[in-house]
């Protein structure tokens, strides 16, 4: 090739190199184009999935409630003593009497199916909160003779404009009749939008207008502290074993493919094994955050140990030599003087490590973390969930409003997490010390 | 009573006692050495602290060790009464009445049931005594420990050496974990899998066509299920599992290989630093997404999506297909993929790029003809990272991709894959040794050892590549 192109006059040698050049650079500008073209393409996924995410979830802050006149008779509830009384609490009619009030906007419909179907539209759970409201007042409260109470979650979503108006009526979830009833009642004022205080204070419910994510995050904020007492002094007693005792040979070997590999196990085997040993071999109770917190402590141990191994081999070895010299232990120079330098970026991996840890859901549901509790958990022991395996659960439902929970569910964790990965950041610049 | 007994403050006892151990030591090995004028041979703190470990470790090792194994005893026990009491009930309904029994005992539940009751009672007798038995025990061994420790502290004590050896013991054992954990996962999982695979022929597992576990509800006597392999006992043949599995991670890794390999050559080799500052710390944000959230995601927008372009293409796409769970997971990677091959790609020493460059190569030409072919080993390393990601992952598929098992390879059909089977099979109410629960063991073991191998093979390459310019 190149001696044909010799051959030929130095114009036309130009004009070849010149033409086989042009085509070089085009592909080079292809190759970056490429480039260009797949990280625009990953940014732009991550902007969809947020947007989809946050433009889901952020109705899910705003509850629909309608307004109810209702006069308690506060006397027929109380004892002799002017407390309340369990029976009689338990025994007046919360739920019909709001609904018989409710059924006082439309007096005109007397036919029970139709009212079955207006009665539809105020929220199953209204009549056991409105007796928490009450109770909580106290015997001596004057209440109010007018109430506002949690509509449905389909007259929610359609306040919301998440029902589609123009579906015919087989395919939506309310009925021409009653959505012409929301109408009116919207017409006459009796509907509002007020800030969803429920999903940050309740637990799980059957029912998406009462249910919330409190007692998920206590469940994950529970087994987090067991994965970070176990995990932690774990990973930093190993992590110093292995830099400064462990003799070069088989079992530090051993050791170190052992840690290398547990860090590239599928979460869902590391839940098998908490299924089987813990829950199975040693009886600890399902559902707990504790058996959770077990299993994401063994998944965080690798992180930890060699977030903590980098940095303490990033403090400088003259450190080590000099209280050596002046007669420190092995023991004392690495717990006395390497330990508190390495500090912090032990405290930055093991951070990152829980926020992983915070994230993970296929061991929980493993170990039964996924079971249906409408209670805050108390303790580590008692049954509980993690918030994302109450996204998960969430997302699996069939109703439209605790999709837009599990959306809202799903903020909040993102928040969790990108607090926990600043504030690595954060210590990070703060105590990054230059050598 | 009840607060002495409970775990935690039989817990915080013991620490109180072992703080006190620690300043009662060390406060009489420095009335000692006043009182006899000499120099003890450690600091002080050293005997507070070697007492202190004798107060703390036995305790908590009796503690933990008697918490942890008198819950299989105490059940066994009423095991036998509950057999006494209902003889021919099946075992299945003998877990469900002890069940009942345990909440019953611990008020969770109430029942008019007297034989359930009297059980009840019983077993809440049981606990009662276990836990003061625990107590006792507990604390005299603390008591011994203490005392032993406490008579030999003197300032002739080599006190730092005894606890420096302890603590270097504690600090292995620690490493040790790592290796423990290791040989629970495999054993936990191979003895649950032998059991499944005495029960049921290891050919037709690995090599079965068909997986239809959910028959398995109706339980038949062990010995038939030998005889009737797809009939009543529900069959466990794992290749359209392994097939469904392999197909999302091909689709994932179709989408993650090309988008991420890009993405770390351009990061690499031609962004200005500017543009590395803002890029590399975005893509890392989406590996920090919680796969839950992916799966969300996929379920929920990513396959509606592909379906409604299906529809416009008058393509059926099945509402959990493979394309939508694999596409997504496929994004998931991208991440992992790109920061990998990225490390790669910058390890590749700087004299080959300049040599590439000062024989008038253009950086295309650099990257694609030096740098990439010097990278390979270590980017097939990162691939099959990547792929024991894919088939490891479980929630995006779970929530995108279907659970019936079907043997194809049309991505716009739904599949199912190990991960997915694992999770259905030990959700729900069975009986924890069906033959269907103990299938999900046996593909546990299938899975952890094909990621055991990538990893292997993934390190040997990225080692080969490390050899290669040291």
């Amino acid at each position: 090739m190149s001696n044909v192109v010799q051959k030929l006059g130095a114009k036309k040698r130009a004009a070849i190199i010149e033409a086989s050049l042009k085509k070089r650079h085009a592909k080079e500008r292809r190759l970056r184009a490429y480039g260009v073209a797949a990280i625009i393409f990953a940014i732009g996924f991550l902007v969809t999935l947020l947007s989809t995410v946050i433009g889901n979830g952020y109705t899910a802050l705003q509850q629909t409630q309608v307004k109810i006149d209702l006069e308690i008779p506060i006397a027929k509830l109380l004892n002799d003593e002017g407390q309340f009384d369990e029976k009689r609490l338990r025994r007046y009619g919360w739920g019909s009497s709001i609904k018989k009030s409710f059924r006082t906007n439309f007096p005109d419909v007397t036919d029970r199916m139709a009212q079955r179907a207006l009665g539809e539209l105020v929220s199953a759970n209204a009549g056991f909160e409105l007796r928490q409201l009450v109770e909580a007042a106290g015997p001596e409260a004057t209440l109010p003779t007018s109430f506002w109470v949690k509509t449905s979650d389909d007259v929610d979503m359609l306040m919301k404009g998440r029902m589609d108006r123009n579906l015919p009526e087989q395919q939506r979830r309310l009925s021409d009749q009653q959505i012409a009833w929301v109408d009116a009642l919207v017409a006459d004022g009796k509907i509002r939008k007020v800030f969803n205080t429920t999903f940050f204070t309740a637990a799980d419910s059957r029912e998406p207008e009462s249910a919330g994510i409190l007692g998920a995050v206590v469940g994950s904020a529970l087994a987090l502290m067991v994965t970070v007492i176990l995990s932690l002094p774990l990973a930093v007693m190993a992590a110093i074993y292995l830099e400064y005792f462990a003799k070069p040979g088989k079992v530090t070997d051993f050791i170190e493919v052992n840690i290398n590999n547990l860090a590239a196990v599928p979460s869902i085997v590391f839940g098998l094994l908490g299924l089987s040993v813990f829950l199975g071999f040693f009886g600890l109770p399902r559902s707990a955050p504790l058996v959770g917190g077990m299993v994401l402590a063994l998944m965080t141990l690798p992180t930890i140990i060699i977030a903590t191994r980098a940095s303490i081999r990033a403090v400088p070895t003259s450190i080590r030599d000099a209280a050596l010299g002046i007669g420190a232990s092995r023991m004392q120079a690495a717990l006395d003087h390497v330990l508190p330098l390495a500090a912090p970026g032990i405290l930055t991996g093991t951070i990152i490590g829980l926020a992983q840890a915070l994230g993970e859901t296929a061991p929980l549901i493993m170990i039964g973390m996924v079971a249906f509790i409408v209670d805050v958990p108390t303790s580590v022991t008692s049954p509980a969930t993690a918030l994302p395996v109450q996204i998960f659960i969430w997302a699996d439902s069939a109703e439209r409003a605790f999709y837009e929970r599990s959306s809202l569910a799903i903020v909040v964790l993102l928040l969790f997490l990108i607090a926990m990965n600043l504030t690595a950041v954060m210590l990070r610049r703060k105590f990054e010390k230059k050598w | 009573m009840t607060f002495f007994t409970s775990f935690s403050s039989l817990a915080l006892l013991i620490v109180v006692i072992a703080i006190a151990t620690y300043l009662f030591s060390r406060r009489k090995v420095t009335q000692a050495a006043a009182a006899d004028h000499v120099k003890p041979h450690s600091l002080a703190r050293y005997y507070g602290l070697y007492a202190g470990a004798w107060a703390l470790l036995p305790a908590f090792l009796v503690l933990v060790v008697w918490t942890l194994g008198s819950q299989p005893f105490i059940d066994a026990n009423v095991q036998t009464l509950l057999v006494q009491a209902y003889p021919d009930l099946e075992k299945g309904f003998l877990d469900l009445k002890l069940a009942q029994v345990q909440n019953i005992a611990a008020g969770l539940i109430e029942s008019q049931d007297e034989t359930l009751l009297k059980l009840a009672d019983d077993y809440a007798e049981a606990l009662q005594q276990a836990s003061n038995l625990r107590t006792s025990i507990v604390l005299l061994a603390m008591l011994v420990a203490v005392i032993y420790a406490y008579r030999r502290v003197s300032p002739a004590l080599k006190a730092r050496i005894l606890f420096e050896t302890l603590l270097r013991r504690a600090f292995f054992i620690a490493a040790a974990i790592a290796i423990v954990t290791t040989v629970g996962i495999i054993a936990s999982l191979l003895i649950e899998a032998v059991r499944f695979f005495s029960q049921y022929g290891l050919l037709d597992f690995f090599f079965g066509t068909h997986w239809s576990p959910n028959v398995a509800l109706r339980e038949v006597a062990a010995g038939a299920a030998d005889e009737d392999v797809g009939g009543s006992t529900g069959s466990f043949g794992m290749l359209p599992v392994m097939a469904g599995t392999l197909l999302v991670a091909t689709i994932a890794m179709a989408v993650a290989l090309p988008i991420g390999l890009f993405a770390a050559i351009y990061m690499a080799e031609f962004a200005s630093k500017r543009v590395r500052d803002v890029v590399k710390p975005t893509l890392e944000v989406l590996a920090g997404v919680p796969t839950v959230v992916y799966g969300f995601f996929a379920a929920l927008t990513a396959a509606p999506f592909f379906r409604a372009i299906g529809l416009n293409l008058g393509l059926d796409v099945s509402a959990q297909s493979a394309l939508a769970a694999g596409a997504v997971m496929g994004v998931m990677i991208i991440p992992f993929i790109s920061s990998l091959s990225d490390d790669v790609i910058t390890a590749v020493p700087q004299s080959l790029r300049d040599g590439a460059l000062g024989l008038g190569s253009t950086r295309g030409e650099m990257v694609t003809k030096v740098v990439l072919p010097a990278a390979f080993p270590g980017l097939v390393g990162a691939f099959l990272l990547a792929i024991s990601r894919a088939i490891g992952e479980t929630m995006i598929v779970v929530m995108a991709a279907g659970v019936s098992a079907k043997l194809t390879a049309n991505p716009l059909e739904s599949v199912t894959t190990v991960t997915v089977q694992i999770v259905m099979l030990l959700t729900g109410d069975t009986a924890f040794d069906s033959l269907k629960t103990l299938s999900a063991f046996a593909l546990g073991i299938t899975l952890f050892t094909a990621t055991l191998l990538l990893n292997i093979a993934a390190l040997t390459a990225a080692r080969r590549l490390g050899q290669r310019y040291e």
